[in-house]
């Protein structure tokens, strides 16, 4: 996480027994974010913009850097489970979720349990499934520059991700290692995917979904977004030109257009 | 004091710049395997080790990687079980079992199966893989540590509880458990750690009272390990001596300078050790502990020439395979003067080696001979040889001399502290001056 200022506080708040920390920021209704797989980037252009508009509250996932880890969380769907008990009794159901490649299987994963907890879900290439064709980048065994490298489709056009990553220091090195363990911890094997999400995607009703995808995505192949859409009854998809598996960095204006119509329909 | 023998069994006819182009042994494809080769270089090395015992070492030491040319011993206990049928009185050092990625139930009878047709020559040795078996295996890396605790307090009741019984924990799950194999040694085989100073390891090795093998690390770190492994001995009320600690030394002896010279530098062959794995799959996700990843790094950087010997960029396709040899050239002559490297006639290894034995004071040494791609068997044979008849006599001379206790000698863990409850000195004044 880069330093730069932020508009929005920490705050720490018990879930059963355990302790989860997250950033809320902006006014407005709110919306959920869940970050993804290299832990939370900063304040991006993107949640300052959406702040003006929404309340964003950011959980900072258990073990990526800033939550304590949570022994008993051993795979996704057990973390999914945690943040709907955190919901529940913030009161905060049904909401809005945003999440992101890690963050995104994580709200699809609630999803399935309870739809009705959201009242909108974007979902930005998320991992959780099998891509039909091609393999997920492995983040396990690659250096986590050249991930982020290849993480955009340009990383010369996306100088948010240098703004952002420019010159991780130790601090910065030491959270990935975090995020990066936890991640393992979370979807070592399969790898980044559960073999039963597809089925149970589409058991999914009434809940009004948009999945966004950069066609050059270098970490999970777009091909994948078929899949949530297929299964999915009545998911939007929004493939953008030109960008890789971040767009909310990338094609920052363009995501943002896309995600604020679908975030005010009905 | 132990004396013992070691080579990495390579697969030694691969193309060097493969290695070199790929930044690492691990990752090299096996295309350039050919089983024919691989069965030649199998009963070479098992060759080897046979004549080791017959020339008196006390220890005939294996390893195991998977996936990687390194090492051919994917399946050390193969190579354990023809060993313990092929030789009579050496101990058979398996340093060690991968524990996390192997299935602790089968572990426990192989062992207890190379214990028995050895009658009792087996030596144990756990270690958590290096980072690249994780991958290999497909391993969970995050849970490595636990899953090791897990499966070596696992194996230990399935040697010693009667069965059948179950089995649930956290890793590993078993509804019978009742292995019609034990161990020859009663109650367990005698266990020895070996390492490369991870902290962690070394404080769990000396809670148990597990002699700890540092493998070819640099002296200083070593040294301070052992002081590490002392203190928490003292807190575990005993004294460490001799015999709680073994080392690993590269070493290659040539009937001439000349010809030791030109031997040596086979351990430099593709990058040497070093080019084991590149960092990304030496340390997947999870592997190791913040703190364990700073000390490794110190181990592997040479402190008198500030070389590191641990690969530490990450790797780029576009490989100059000359310049990278060159950079390993480079290296040969701190590692020589550093004694990483021991490379002579007898009679000018033999006060390195005693400055090596003076300073960091082990009760067991395994001399890891002559090693690389083009090594001939008959180099290998000529420089056990010239180690078995002149080197060893005069290394138990001096291990008499220093007190170096070997295992067998004095029960480790068994020595008790001074009344004052501090303990003694366990490593030597050379280093400590040098510190």
């Amino acid at each position: 996480m880069a330093v730069m200022e932020m508009s929005a506080r920490e705050k720490s708040v018990q879930v059963g027994g355990d302790t989860l920390k997250y950033l809320e920021g902006g006014s407005g209704a709110p919306l959920l974010v869940l970050h993804g797989e290299l832990g939370f980037p900063g304040w991006t252009d993107a949640y300052e913009q959406l702040s003006k508009s929404r309340k964003l509250i950011i959980p900072l996932h258990p073990g990526f850097g800033v939550s304590n880890r949570i022994d008993w969380i051993m795979n996704i769907r057990d973390q999914a489970c945690f943040y709907s008990r955190f919901l529940q009794e913030q009161s905060l159901t049904p909401i809005d979720v945003l999440g992101f490649s890690l963050g995104g299987w994580m709200a699809a994963e609630m999803a399935v349990n309870n739809a009705a907890q959201f009242a909108h879900m974007a979902l930005v290439a998320p991992f959780g499934v099998r891509p039909p064709s091609g393999e997920i980048r492995d983040l396990f065994a690659t250096p986590t520059q050249n991930y982020l490298d290849a993480s955009v489709a340009d990383p010369v056009g996306a100088p948010e991700l240098s703004k952002l990553y420019g010159e991780p220091g130790p601090k910065q090195y030491e959270m990935w290692e975090d995020a990066r363990a936890e991640a393992a911890r979370l979807a070592w094997v399969p790898y980044m995917f559960n073999p039963s999400l597809p089925r149970l995607l589409e058991g999914i009703k009434g809940l009004p979904t948009l999945v966004v995808w950069g066609k050059d995505d270098r970490v999970i192949p777009a091909s994948t977004a078929e899949v949530f859409v297929k299964a999915i009854k009545g998911a939007q998809l929004e493939l953008l030109d030109k960008c890789g598996h971040m767009p909310e960095i990338e094609k920052k204006d363009a995501f943002l257009a896309r995600l604020n119509t679908f975030l005010a329909s009905r | 004091m132990h004396i013992g023998t070691f080579t990495e069994r390579p697969y030694a006819s691969l193309a060097e710049n493969e290695v070199y182009r790929n930044a690492s042994f691990f990752g090299v494809s096996n295309k350039h395997f050919d089983p024919k080769v691989g069965a030649e270089l199998y009963h070479r090395y098992l060759d080897q080790f046979v004549y080791a015992e017959e020339l008196g070492f006390d220890v005939l030491m294996l390893n195991e990687h998977h996936a990687n040319p390194f090492t051919m011993g994917a399946v050390m206990d193969v190579e354990a079980a023809i060993l313990a049928s092929r030789t009579k009185r050496a101990k058979i050092a398996l340093m060690g079992n991968p524990l996390p990625v192997t299935d602790p139930l089968r572990l426990a009878e192989e062992l207890a199966m190379i214990d028995m047709i050895s009658r009792g020559r087996l030596v144990a040795g756990w270690v958590r893989g290096a980072g690249s078996e994780q991958i290999a295996n497909n391993i969970n890396p995050s849970y490595n540590r636990e899953r090791f605790n897990e499966a070596h307090d696992f194996i230990q009741q399935a040697w010693t509880r009667d069965g059948p019984w179950r089995y649930e924990g956290k890793h590993y799950h078993y509804r019978h458990v009742n292995p019609w194999q034990k161990p020859y040694q009663q109650p367990v085989p005698e266990c020895w750690i070996p390492g490369l100073v991870s902290p962690e390891t070394v404080i769990w090795c000396a809670q148990h009272r597990y002699p700890y093998l540092a493998l070819a690390t640099f002296l200083e770190p070593t040294v301070e390990m052992w002081d590490m492994y002392a203190d928490e001995a003292e807190r575990q009320g005993y004294q460490a001596g001799p015999e709680n600690f073994g080392y690993l030394q590269k070493i290659v002896v040539a009937e001439t300078e000349e010809k030791a010279q030109e031997l040596g530098h086979a351990w430099l062959y593709g990058g040497g050790q070093p080019a084991f794995a590149r960092p990304e799959w030496m340390f997947p996700s999870g592997y190791n502990s913040k703190a364990a990843t700073a000390r490794l790094a110190k181990a592997f950087t040479n402190p008198e020439t500030g070389d590191v010997a641990l690969a530490t960029v990450s790797y780029s396709e576009n490989v100059d395979v000359e310049a990278a040899k060159k950079a390993t050239l480079a290296t040969y002559k701190g590692f020589q003067d550093s004694n990483q490297f021991i490379i002579g006639t007898p009679k000018s290894v033999l006060p390195k080696l005693r400055h090596v034995m003076e300073t960091i004071r082990p009760g067991i040494m395994i001399l890891w001979h002559i090693e690389g791609g083009p090594i001939t068997q008959e180099d290998a044979l000529t420089s056990l040889r010239l180690l078995g008849t002149q080197v060893l006599p005069e290394m138990r001379k001096y291990a008499k001399e220093l007190g170096l206790t070997s295992p067998d000698e004095v029960k480790p863990g068994s020595r008790p502290l001074p009344a004052s409850g501090k303990r003694l000195p366990v490593v030597g004044q050379i280093s400590r001056a040098a510190q």
